[in-house]
């Protein structure tokens, strides 16, 4: 070796003295051996960094260390490759996202969103407050488009009858396959709205004029369209405008769920609800529906009734306020006090243009038309309620459209069917047989995102591209146009429906960007390049919005009689997660605890528990859930373990066996299922999934009708919920109080909790050690969640898990308690009726404690508190030993108990937030407050002070939004700087109904809730107004 | 020559004020002893080749389901949020309990001068090590990436990072080393002696040399012994406080935190009670069989279980003075959260422990105020199974009922344990049995020359009785043969 003898070195030096020393330090600084001692300080290897060729060498020995070094690590890393850009886009800086606007469809309905792109990869959706679909908010769908995008299980070829073929061999099927005329040819899509595709269906009808178009959603608005040709004779689409609305009653309508225009509605009618200490006025929500829904639990005053007797409480409310032409109609014993009470309400509204009436969408025509002239009696025409042109292409009633479809598939009139996007097969109509008339199709043709189960019975299907993937437009609720423009190229080279039409049309190559641009060409105003460019960065076209109209009412169509409510009812809805069952394939949507049910990955026949005593001759006292023995738990526990007895319901001539759930709440003597399920080509999530319920849906009866039988089978299956506890057993979780009183003494909900804990107006829990004062640091951040505007609508949830790279576990993890969401929200059922509780949600994520239990516990300090007031999760740190989680009163923590993160299948890791860490089997993990936001923000702000010459930086107010912020359609979730008294989240912290959950835990959690303030009147007040 | 003989059932002579059964000698003593380590392989009783297969059966199920566990995570036991510790922690507190009899013989009964402990505290202190052996799987298979078990200690590394000294599982580090480090020694320090004994009386030149090695030259001189006195003295001296330290601070991983039935005052003495209570009902419970096994019942008599007995009841008393603190405590606390823990631990979902727990570790050892049923050898073996049940129930109560059903009712759940959760017990269990037959088949179970040491002087002091009652000094009917000085070897 060249080492040098260190040892001969310094035996020499010990000999040397004095002057003789320096001398021999001299001599031996000349000497190779120590000139060689010098360089290699660092013995051996170091100094070959000098040396080009062999720092090629140790880099090489670096990078094989490094693999192996990979090897020996317990995770599961697998190895790839990574390759830098040659020529770097103009606008991208690595690490740095992009965003931009375009819109995500539900039903043919725009959203606008922003969509941030990293590095290419669009990772997240963001609403577009631009936009009037979003105005600053989303549904779970626009969150959960992400995870759709990337999913595995996504169509990635052209197939002939399940064989693999070519786009071109299909374009030349398709083009054999073409009438002379049209004659035989059939086109079935689901509700449009693009203006595009609508121009160039018209091309193709008036190439093949013999061609018929069709249009077909499970989930539609024929009832709407119905109601308003019975009222006024012609197709209008009604907008509310919620801002003008004091008094809002709705008809079994659920206008705070996902829909055209849930996200304006629900931000709209929340502005009116959330109130300050200072609030004048706050609006009033009466509801009534079968089902319990997110909008049945934001009102003031619900009542259950069956949906087949809304329309006879519709008529008998008509004909208090003097609507002429109704006819007389009784409504049960129990809804006559409320029907009198709101109709009293109504009258005192009367003129003023500030009350609403909405009708549901599942409610028969006649509904509609009688809220249709209320709201005109009323005075709320212009007002509240705006009539306008219909936003969709071509309204239509889409239940007959799909049963001329059949019977001209099942006469053999169809010679060629082309299908875009759709499922009919598996959601058509039970009694129309859909798939059997497809069979009589010589050449069918299916343009879908998945191969689903129209796709595997038809002759031709071709791969479709992700919204993200394609250049369209679609129109928002009010008939907005946005362009949809792609952010990424098509991952499986799918195609777009604009571009299957020009094939039709004989082009099978055209570039979809050219579809859309010569479309607009036609219709923008002014220079098209500007103007389209303009379009793209706003995700919206000015003056697109559908123009109002007056259309006039005709009295005749007031007078239809309701239909008689059947003994027992069964009742159709739109799966609060899955929709009609297009997303089921979607993980995200698929453990997402249904909002009130609580229920994941499975659907269930859902009833009160009353009808469940009843129908199943169980031996418990229905007596008992009214009149405040709800709290008996003894009573409920026994009473919940029936959840999951499976029972079959015979429905106009076929059967179903679903095991049942219990809600609270649900009008007696019905059942609500919900769509979606029972799907057998969904894809490996999906598949199987709960039981299809499509096949007893028929077409004259969608929403509701009676059932024949309900039998209890004897067996029992396992369903899974997040939440099992129904009550918050008498403690201060969850804060209510009443507008009135609120506005005598906005104190007056803390006063009533701590005297009755305390005996005092105010609590003090003092504590042992000085606290940290945050003010001093440059922000300390914190959180409001307002429990008034929270609907339980699960975008928070959906975007938390999008942001935060969360996996999902399936439902046997979820069954043994293993969620891994961040942010959850509580279900508690409240008050003295269990047959018509009051039903709060609270989204609980980490509240960011400044004691923090879990940190004085963790033995490695793998989660601890930063300077600005967060409570963090260093995850490389974390050996598991759950303590923390242990000791979190919140019980938000949620540790990887398996391996859950999928870091294996190639395409999820586009998918992924690159400035979030993904855990491995073993970390806990919790809400840090997108610290990765905050964290960006801080280095934008800093770099500006830097730029600005300044010492100090600023972060501003609008700077940070958190995803479930951001998400959150009612903004009930306020996050900000308590350092900063301007802050909104400051603000709201500084009013009287501001308060930490569990404070006398002296957790002092930077997450605060504002307690809900209900607006009741006197004459309805039955239920307690504060519970705690 | 041992042989394997039932139990016994029918009552047997109590021997008085001593401990020894008449008739023993220093001889009889050294070859009933110390013949069993120096039995022939081929002439292993079948007994034990029987008690031993099994054991080594259950530590392979062990080893399988410590294998599966690193394979996969701790996702195969039933634990869940909201209850993150399970089974793993139960056993956990349930084996170091069952450690603490051992610590408390040898230890403490040493200060106090207590003679009886003699035949008893070599077995118990080989039970402490064995079941601290067991306990110590637990803190490190049940983290999420035990791989990483050595962040809780303070070694100087790269990422200038202290483990965190205010938590609790940090302190349990200490207690545990050092638990199993000093019962270590003082075990192996008292076996010195009777490997010189073991090494002289070996006639295979191979086993001479291998208990020659471990008597680290010990030829009994009086410097020898004094030394050893001292060690032994340390020793005690250095346990005693452990007695108490070790099962106060794992009750710290539950007093220090916040939870309802956690964060209880009297939990440290408490502990420290149980486990002296779960000991001793395992000293029993393997000491009784084995002593008649190889025909003990000299050594280990009928007044050595009464005594052990008498402990048991004692500290069992402790106990359930610390579950009447527990009701007391939530029901004077006036806070909804501990008031609901007592309503939980009644009328909720896992009120069956609780219940189970009440009978078993307060109602089922009530007998044993009696002389008859202490000095009953079936009675002694049920109860001390049912205290064993017991004390693994109560450490499921704490902490499995606890932490099911805290402050936010919306995280309520239950645990389940797995066939994963069930096996890792059972696979301890095995290890604790491989050992202990290992254990009874190669070293002397009962410590010979304290034995003797007590012989003589319970000699001197009948001697002395008797001629302080027949006046004056020549004592009849003594067999002075027997020499009076210690004898390391024959």
């Amino acid at each position: 070796m060249l080492n040098p003898d260190l040892d001969a070195v310094r035996a020499q030096l010990r000999n040397a003295r004095g002057p003789q020393l320096w001398r021999s330090l001299d001599q031996m600084a000349d000497t190779p051996a120590f000139r060689e001692l010098v360089e290699r300080e660092f013995p051996q290897g170091a100094s070959e960094l000098n040396d080009p060729i062999s720092r090629r060498t140790f880099l090489k020995l670096m990078g094989a260390s490094l693999a192996l070094a990979g090897v020996t690590g317990c995770t599961y890393m697998p190895r790839e490759k990574i390759a830098p850009f040659i020529n770097q886009p103009l606008d991208r800086v690595p690490g740095v996202p992009l965003y931009y606007a375009t819109s995500v469809l539900l039903n043919g309905y725009a959203t606008g969103v922003l969509v941030r792109s990293n590095d290419g990869r669009p990772t997240k959706i963001e609403p577009n407050v631009n936009h009037p679909g979003s105005s600053g908010g989303t549904d779970i769908y626009a969150q959960a488009e992400i995870l759709r995008l990337y999913d595995p299980d996504r169509s990635t070829q052209v197939l002939n009858k399940g064989e693999v073929a070519t786009w071109d061999a299909c374009f030349e099927a398709l083009t054999a396959a073409l009438p002379a005329g049209g004659a035989g040819l059939r086109l079935l899509t689901t509700t449009v709205t693009s203006p595009t595709l609508a121009d160039q269906i018209a091309q193709v009808l008036a190439a093949y004029p013999q061609a018929r178009w069709y249009q077909y959603d499970p989930i539609n608005r024929d009832n709407v369209y119905e109601g308003a040709r019975l009222a006024f004779g012609e197709d209008v689409t009604t907008r509310y405008d919620f801002s003008k609305a004091h008094l809002v009653v709705s008809l079994d309508a659920d206008f705070l769920a996902p829909g055209p225009g849930f996200a304006a509605y629900a931000r709209t009618f929340m502005d009116g609800r959330r109130v300050r200490h200072d609030t004048e006025e706050m609006n009033r929500l009466y509801v009534v529906e079968a089902s319990p829904s997110n909008t049945g639990i934001s009102a003031d005053h619900r009542l259950p009734l069956k949906a087949g007797l809304v329309a006879a409480f519709t008529q008998a409310l008509a004909s208090k306020l003097g609507i002429p032409g109704v006819s007389a109609a009784e409504v049960p014993e129990a809804a006559k006090h409320f029907l009198e009470v709101l109709a009293e309400e109504l009258e005192a509204h009367k003129g003023k243009g500030n009350s609403l009436l909405i009708a549901g969408d599942q409610q028969p025509p006649l509904v509609h038309a009688l809220v249709h002239a209320i709201n005109a009696e009323l005075g709320n025409v212009g007002s509240t309620v705006i009539y306008t042109d219909p936003v969709e292409a071509r309204p239509a009633n889409q239940t007959s459209e799909i049963s001329s479809l059949v019977n001209e598939m099942a006469a053999g009139q169809v010679q060629t069917l082309v299908m875009i996007g759709g499922n009919p097969v598996y959601n058509a109509p039970g009694d129309l047989r859909f798939a059997d008339a497809l069979a009589k199709v010589p050449f069918s043709f299916h343009l879908n995102y998945y191969v689903d189960e129209t796709s595997a019975a038809v002759t031709w299907h071709i791969p479709a591209a992700h919204s993200l993937e394609s250049w369209s437009d679609a129109r928002a609720f009010d008939g907005t146009a946005g362009i949809i423009q792609p952010l990424i190229e098509p991952i499986f080279g799918g195609k777009t429906s604009h571009e299957l039409l020009a094939a039709l049309l004989g082009q099978p190559s055209v570039d979809p960007l050219d579809i859309v641009q010569t479309y607009w060409q036609g219709q923008l105003a002014g220079d098209f390049a500007s103007a389209w460019q303009a379009a793209l960065a706003n995700g919206v076209i000015p003056d697109t919005a559908a123009a109002t109209r007056t259309p006039t009412l005709s009295e005749a169509g007031l007078n239809g009689s309701a239909a008689a409510a059947g003994e027992i009812e069964l009742v159709f809805r739109p799966d609060p997660s899955i929709w009609d069952g297009s997303y089921a394939n979607n993980a995200w949507l698929m453990e997402v605890p249904r909002p009130l049910t609580k229920l994941v990955w499975d659907n269930a026949a859902i009833m009160s528990p009353r009808t469940a005593i009843k129908l199943l001759n169980l031996p418990f006292d229905p007596n008992q859930l009214v009149g405040g023995k709800v709290e008996s738990e003894h009573y409920l526990e026994k009473l919940i373990e029936i959840n999951g007895k499976v029972v079959r319901i015979e429905y106009r001539g076929g059967k179903m066996e679903l095991p049942l759930w219990l809600l609270p709440g649900h009008v007696e003597d019905s059942i609500t299922v919900h769509l979606g399920y029972g799907r057998s080509k969904a894809g490996t999530v999906g598949t199987g999934v709960g039981v299809n319920v499509y096949p007893l849906r028929t077409s004259d009866a969608p929403w509701f009708g009676t059932i024949d039988a309900v039998a209890d089978t004897g067996s029992t299956y396992q369903l899974v919920s997040t939440q099992d506890h129904w009550t918050m057993e008498q403690r201060d979780l969850y804060r209510v109080g009443n507008f009135e009183e609120f506005k005598h003494d906005p104190e007056y909900i803390s006063k009533e909790v701590y005297q009755h804990e305390f005996g005092t107006d105010e609590a003090h829990f003092e504590r042992m050690q000085p606290g940290v004062d945050y003010s001093t640091h440059n922000n300390s951040w914190g959180m409001t969640i307002n429990l008034t505007a929270c609907i339980g609508c699960n975008s928070c949830v959906v975007a938390c898990q999008a942001e935060n790279n969360i996996p999902v576990v399936g439902k046997t993890q979820v069954g043994v308690g293993r969620e891994m969401h961040w942010l959850r929200i509580d279900r508690y059922f409240a008050g003295s009726d269990l047959d018509n509780p009051d039903t709060y949600m609270m989204p609980m994520a980490c509240v960011q404690c400044e004691n923090a239990p879990c940190e004085l516990v963790c033995p490695v300090a793998a989660t601890v508190h930063d300077y600005e007031g967060l409570n963090n999760m260093v995850y490389n740190r974390c050996v598991g030993t759950k303590y923390c989680s242990n000791n979190c009163p919140y019980k938000v923590r949620r540790f990887n108990f398996l391996q859950y993160s999928d870091t294996v299948t190639p395409i999820l890791k586009l998918s992924r937030n690159p400035d979030v860490t993904l855990r491995n089997r073993g970390m806990m993990e919790k809400c840090t407050y997108c610290v990765q936001r905050i964290s960006g923000a801080r280095i934008e702000a800093k770099k500006a002070a830097v730029a600005a010459g300044e010492d100090t930086y600023t972060i501003t107010d609008d700077a940070i939004v958190m995803a479930c912020e951001a998400a959150c359609p009612t903004e009930a979730i306020v996050f900000g700087d308590l350092n900063n008294k301007d802050s909104r989240v400051a603000s709201w912290k500084s009013e009287p109904h501001n308060y930490g959950i569990l404070g006398e835990l002296n957790t002092l959690p930077r997450t605060t809730y504002i307690a809900r303030i209900r607006n009741p009147v006197e004459a309805l007040s039955v239920h307690d107004t504060a519970e705690h | 020559m041992a042989q394997a003989q039932s139990i016994r059932t029918q009552s047997q002579p109590d021997t008085g004020d001593t401990y020894l059964l008449p008739g023993e000698t220093y001889t009889s003593i050294t070859s009933v002893i110390g013949d069993v380590p120096l039995t022939p392989p081929m002439k292993t009783p079948k007994g034990w080749i029987f008690g031993f297969a099994i054991s080594f059966a259950l530590l392979m199920v062990f080893l399988v389901s410590v294998s599966w566990l690193l394979i996969r995570g701790v996702g195969i036991w039933g634990i869940n949020i909201p209850v993150g510790w399970g089974m793993d922690i139960i056993n956990f507190v349930w084996w170091i309990g069952i450690g603490h009899a051992g610590t408390l013989i040898s230890a403490i009964l040493l200060l106090l001068n207590q003679g009886w402990r003699n035949s008893i505290n070599r077995f118990a202190e080989a039970m402490t090590l064995f079941a601290v052996a067991c306990a110590g799987q637990y803190p490190i298979l049940h983290l999420g990436r035990p791989w990483l078990f050595y962040w809780l200690t303070p070694y100087p590394n790269t990422h200038g990072l202290w483990p965190n000294f205010r938590s609790a599982l940090d302190w349990d580090v200490f207690a545990i080393s050092t638990y199993a480090t000093v019962s270590l020694l003082f075990w192996i320090v008292g076996l010195i002696p009777d490997f010189a004994t073991l090494r002289d009386r070996a006639t295979n030149p191979l086993v001479k040399r291998i208990y020659g090695v471990a008597a680290l030259g010990w030829r009994g001189s009086a410097r020898h012994w004094h030394r050893y006195e001292m060690a032994s003295l340390l020793l005690a001296g250095l346990s005693t406080p452990l007695v108490v330290s070790v099962h106060s601070t794992i009750s710290y991983d539950f007093a220090i935190s916040q939870i309802p039935g956690w964060q209880v005052t009297v939990f440290p003495p408490y502990f420290v009670a149980g486990a002296v209570f779960a000991g001793f009902a395992m000293v029993l419970l393997l000491m009784i069989p084995v002593r008649t096994f190889y025909g003990f019942e000299s050594y280990i008599t009928i007044r050595h279980l009464d005594v052990m007995a008498k402990v048991m009841l004692a500290t069992g008393m402790i106990v359930v003075y610390g579950y009447f603190m527990e009701v007391f405590g939530s029901l004077y606390s006036s806070s909804k959260y501990e008031q609901y823990l007592l309503y939980n631990r009644l009328y909720g979902p896992s009120a069956w422990a609780y219940y189970g727990l009440l009978f078993c570790n307060a109602v089922a050892i009530q007998p044993l105020w009696f002389r008859r049923v202490r000095q009953n050898i079936p009675a002694l073996m049920i109860i001390s199974t049912i205290v064993s049940v017991g004390m693994w129930l109560e450490r499921y109560v704490i902490i499995v009922i606890s932490l099911e059903r805290e402050f936010l009712p919306s995280s309520w759940d239950r645990y389940i344990p797995t066939v994963w959760d069930w096996s890792l017990y059972l696979g301890t269990i095995g290890l604790f049995f491989t050992l202990t037959f290992l254990f009874i088949r190669v070293l002397p179970m009962i410590n010979i020359f304290e034995i003797r040491m007590y012989l003589h002087q319970e000699t001197e002091r009948a001697h002395r009785r008797e001629a302080a009652l027949h006046g004056h000094g020549h004592g009849h009917g003594h067999d002075h043969d027997h020499g009076h000085a210690h004898a390391s070897a024959d």
